[in-house]
């Protein structure tokens, strides 16, 4: 009970602080643009091993 | 130093190519990358450091930065994701097609993104995350039609039906664009009209600099995300050719064994 009392007021906290939201704002924006591209060049890694290298003209 | 030893490929399958460069990388992405990651910490200090509060948004400005930043790329990629698309249903172009995806792809990550940061904004002006307000509502609409977008793409088709399936989708989701932009003159809204992109921007100074300096940074990574999904695109449709090719060469040996 006193952990989510706990977790409550943290949330209360975050969602009503005028600076908590503004670092929240950010680190979700560059965060998921992190998450999304990590995982965008890891295919990226991964494909490129089961392609031809003629078809990677980029390289 | 030893090479690494790779299992055999199985019979019929394609072995892996392990010569050359094996990502999506290349000087130009990393260009790209390099000046994303400078700009954004130069970004991060103007937005946090430099940049005053806002005489009427105050604090919340700072939110102002990457909201107004990512919606504008997502709009500009929209707009070049529904030109590839006629151009890929019109000239029945492959390139076009996942240049199509591609876009759309990051366009649907950053309005997502715009959406999410400007409920937090809500929350610090209006006291509540989410409210039926005309721009609210009329954005989550857009970002649920390229999430259908997306959506009828990965349904499994012919590269010409996959195609026009989703060009169609793609071109009614970027309909919606104009709407979304006048829906805060056509109807009602809690939420503000043009800051920035007018001739008469009501900010100005440091802070609509680095509103300025934010739509160029974020219209930098955008370019560098979409180079990178563009690849992976690529190469997933390079390699499904492979693998038919490999399917219908092995059919054909099946075939002349039976012969035979």
């Amino acid at each position: 009970m006193t952990a989510v009392a706990v977790l409550a007021a943290v949330l209360a906290e975050i969602t009503t602080d005028t600076w908590w939201l503004i670092a929240l704002a950010w680190v979700l924006t560059l965060g998921a643009v992190a998450l999304y591209m990590a995982s965008v060049i890891r295919r990226g890694r991964r494909l490129s091993r089961q392609v031809p290298e003629s078809s990677r003209r980029w390289m | 130093m030893t090479q690494p030893v790779t299992p055999a490929a199985p019979e019929g399958s394609v072995a892996p190519d392990r010569s050359g460069a094996l990502s999506t990388s290349s000087r130009g992405t990393r260009v790209l990358g390099a000046l994303s990651l400078v700009g954004l910490v130069v970004l991060v200090l103007f937005s946090f450091a430099f940049s005053k509060p806002d005489a009427e948004l105050g604090e919340s400005i700072r939110i102002m930065y990457v909201h107004v930043s990512t919606v504008t790329a997502a709009y500009c990629l929209m707009l070049a994701s529904a030109g590839f698309s006629i151009f890929a249903m019109w000239k029945r172009s492959q390139f076009a097609d996942l240049a199509a995806h591609s876009t759309a792809e990051v366009a649907t990550l950053l309005l997502g993104l715009t959406v999410v940061v400007g409920a937090i904004w809500g929350r610090m002006t209006w006291g509540v995350f989410w409210t039926w307000d005309a721009r609210l509502t009329s954005t989550a609409i857009l970002f649920l039609m390229y999430v259908g977008y997306l959506a009828v793409r990965s349904l499994p088709a012919g590269f010409r039906a996959r195609s026009v399936r989703s060009g169609v989708v793609n071109l009614l989701a970027a309909a919606m664009i104009p709407v979304v932009r006048e829906s805060v003159n056509w109807w009602a809204s809690l939420h503000q009209n043009e800051t920035a992109l007018t001739l008469d921007p009501s900010i100005s100074g440091l802070q609509y600099f680095t509103l300025m300096l934010s739509m160029v940074v974020f219209a930098v990574l955008a370019v560098w995300m979409v180079v990178h999904r563009f690849r992976v695109a690529w190469l997933e449709d390079q390699l499904s050719e492979v693998g038919l090719d490999a399917a219908i060469e092995a059919r054909r040996k099946e075939a002349v064994g039976v012969v035979s």
